[in-house]
């Protein structure tokens, strides 16, 4: 079965570059066909995953930021390419990039890394439609982090980089849940994740929020499925959980003296463990590779 | 004028539901607490005997659900007063207190305080004077407009007010970070109290309590702003002046309870409409009656919101799936008091 999407996008490129622009074509997460650009140097990242992951492969190749770093993030980074252009985000609704600025800024690919669902498919097909350039959307779950170095790497031509990256990825999960492996589950700490200021917002059961937490720990909001929610500090009383992870600095400096929280185990325990952000938050979001030093 | 009838019942039946929504709220949610625990603490707090209430059972009724269901009372007090007040002025049925851009100015006051990572306490007080800038920027256009009837100028500039905040609120919404800041912005948007702690009391009992002794005072002008402007003057009562007092008592009421529990609708919709048919529309009982069914009514709304689920369900939600109904219901089955 041909893509005609694909077949139609590979012709009309054809038709502007020449002939020998694209060599194959690579199947990517969405099991969509993507034409491999002959030479990548420059690589459009629809949103934040997609940049970071690529920060961490080939810098260089990054054409700009969704968002402009700040520059306490880039004291982390390496300096020529954080300060590079804010380029804006090509997402569902919140398209902040301008096709025509995407063009305008002659990408070779346009790299997406999160979810696979049909609304991100048809999106992705759509501006590979519009522009002619081969847009490959990666799976952006978790436990997805070395199957999506394989593909980016052979995607821009760095098949060597892609492995060595991947196997890193297995590596640390593999030590890691290795230590955990002797713990039975239901032994392991019950774990409370805190968001916002006060604290009261968390992620439930499956949300891309947790995808560390759950691997390692008990989510005590875990029972239901779904993405953010918030909760009242009764429900944090009766799931009385073991330790709170959050990423709010403002809670993670009261909570130890708000009196409403005083009766949590985790608190009396003291374990509350603020995660770093930078220059990428360690837990949560963006919700890419910069999780792996999380964990 | 309608002959007036008792009162009592209806005052009778609004203070019923306000206490039983106050047991009801005290004794259930996701953290148990029995009556026995309830009076044990009560008992240990007014200096009695130290009963055998957990620190853990205690620590919720005084931090945790205590300060909740005040400020739920609270809040629905003051949105039902403020919509009571609205209606009278406006003489129209269908006005809540967010008509003249209370809402919208506080909800971008809000976001803009999300947006800057300002914290908990600084985005109360960018809702709250959000909520001031946008009722007095209506105020101040509908007085420069030169006309034969002020409350329709008042209205209009409302809509386009509130419409033009509205926007800013999508804008500030569009710019904000996607994973941290937007769904902060968007439950805040769907209003919650699941934050309330006795901190946040404070800033709400005092606009809420002034605004509505001021609304409370004019009662019995407030019968007759709901004349037609001319027939109001020659009774002697000064229309201009009383107007601001009315509107800006209902605004920091409305802008007090939205900075602290977000966007609730319905409310002050609903509420004055059930107090009407309980106590007729003669301002005067109007008006506390409306205050004590609005506590107990979002009081009940709130208890459902903390335990129906898990997780929290949002005020805004709430409201209006149960307003909506009911509002239909009152609409279709009581008599019209307010023609």
């Amino acid at each position: 079965m041909i893509d005609r999407r694909a077949l139609i996008a590979g012709l009309s490129a054809a038709l502007i570059a020449p002939r020998s622009a694209f060599a194959q074509t690579i199947r990517d997460a969405a099991r969509r066909n993507v034409p491999v650009p002959a030479k990548v140097s420059r690589v459009f990242p629809a949103g934040p995953p997609a940049a970071i992951l690529l920060y961490t492969l080939a810098p260089e190749l990054l054409i700009g930021w969704p968002r402009a770093n700040r520059a306490e993030e880039c004291a982390y980074m390496l300096p020529d390419i954080c300060t590079r252009p804010e380029v804006g985000r090509i997402t569902g609704r919140g398209n902040t990039a301008n096709l025509e600025t995407v063009l305008a800024l002659k990408p070779d690919l346009i790299l997406d890394v999160g979810s696979t669902s049909a609304t991100f498919v048809s999106l992705a097909d759509r501006v590979q439609e519009k522009t002619s350039i081969p847009y490959a959307l990666l799976d952006g779950r978790f436990a997805a982090i070395a199957e999506t170095y394989r593909t980016l790497g052979a995607l821009l031509g760095r098949r060597e980089d892609g492995e060595k990256l991947a196997r890193y990825a297995e590596d640390t999960l593999k030590t890691i849940l290795g230590r955990i492996e002797p713990i039975a589950r239901a032994e392991r700490p019950k774990v409370y994740y805190a968001r916002g200021p006060r604290g009261l917002s968390t992620g439930l059961g499956g949300s891309i929020n947790v995808e560390t937490i759950e691997m390692l720990g008990r989510n005590v909001a875990g029972e239901t499925q779904g993405g953010l929610a918030n909760v009242s500090i009764e429900q944090v009383l009766v799931w009385n959980p073991d330790v709170i992870v959050t990423i709010d600095q403002e809670f993670a400096a009261t909570v130890r003296k708000d009196p409403s929280w005083a009766a949590v185990k985790a608190v009396r325990d003291n374990r509350i463990h603020l995660s770093p952000k930078m220059p990428f938050g360690w837990v949560d979001f963006p919700p890419s590779v910069n999780r792996l030093i999380g964990l | 004028m309608i002959p007036a009838r008792s009162a009592l019942p209806g005052f009778a039946i609004a203070i019923a539901v306000l206490i039983a929504g106050l047991v009801l709220a005290l004794t259930v949610g996701r953290y148990p607490v029995s009556l026995g625990d309830l009076i044990g603490a009560l008992v240990a707090k007014l200096g009695g005997p130290r009963g055998d209430v957990s620190p853990a059972v205690e620590s919720v009724i005084w931090q945790v659900r205590g300060p909740r269901v005040m400020a739920a009372m609270l809040v629905g007090a003051a949105l039902a007063v403020a919509g009571t007040a609205f209606q009278g002025l406006f003489r129209n049925p269908l006005v809540s207190p967010d008509i003249l851009g209370a809402s919208s100015g506080a909800a971008l006051g809000a976001v803009l305080g999300i947006y800057l990572s300002l914290g908990v306490f600084a985005i109360q007080a960018t809702a709250f004077i959000g909520g001031l800038i946008a009722v007095g920027i209506v105020y101040m256009i509908g007085a420069s407009v030169r006309s034969r009837d002020p409350i329709l100028v008042l209205v209009l500039t409302g809509v386009v007010v509130g419409s033009l905040f509205g926007a800013g609120v999508g804008l500030v919404k569009y710019l904000a970070d996607p994973y941290n800041q937007l769904p902060a912005m968007t439950f805040w948007l769907l209003g919650s109290l699941s934050a309330t702690g006795v901190h946040d009391l404070l800033p709400l009992v005092g606009p809420v309590a002034a605004g509505t002794v001021v609304l409370i005072a004019l009662r019995w002008r407030m019968s007759v702003m709901s004349l037609p402007e001319e027939e109001a003057r020659t009774l002697g009562v000064a229309t201009g002046p009383l107007r601001i007092a009315i509107v800006a008592a209902a605004t920091l009421v409305t802008s007090a309870s939205v900075a602290a529990a977000g966007i609730i609708g319905w409310v002050g919709l609903v509420v004055p409409h059930l107090a009407r048919s309980l106590v007729g529309p003669d301002f005067a009982r109007l008006l506390p009656a409306a205050a004590i069914l609005g506590g107990g009514y979002l009081l009940l709304i709130d208890t459902l919101a903390r335990t129906l689920a898990q997780v929290e369900i949002p005020l805004g939600i709430l409201t209006a799936v149960i307003g909506t109904p009911f509002f239909i219901w009152l609409l279709t089955s009581v008599q019209k008091t307010w023609s």
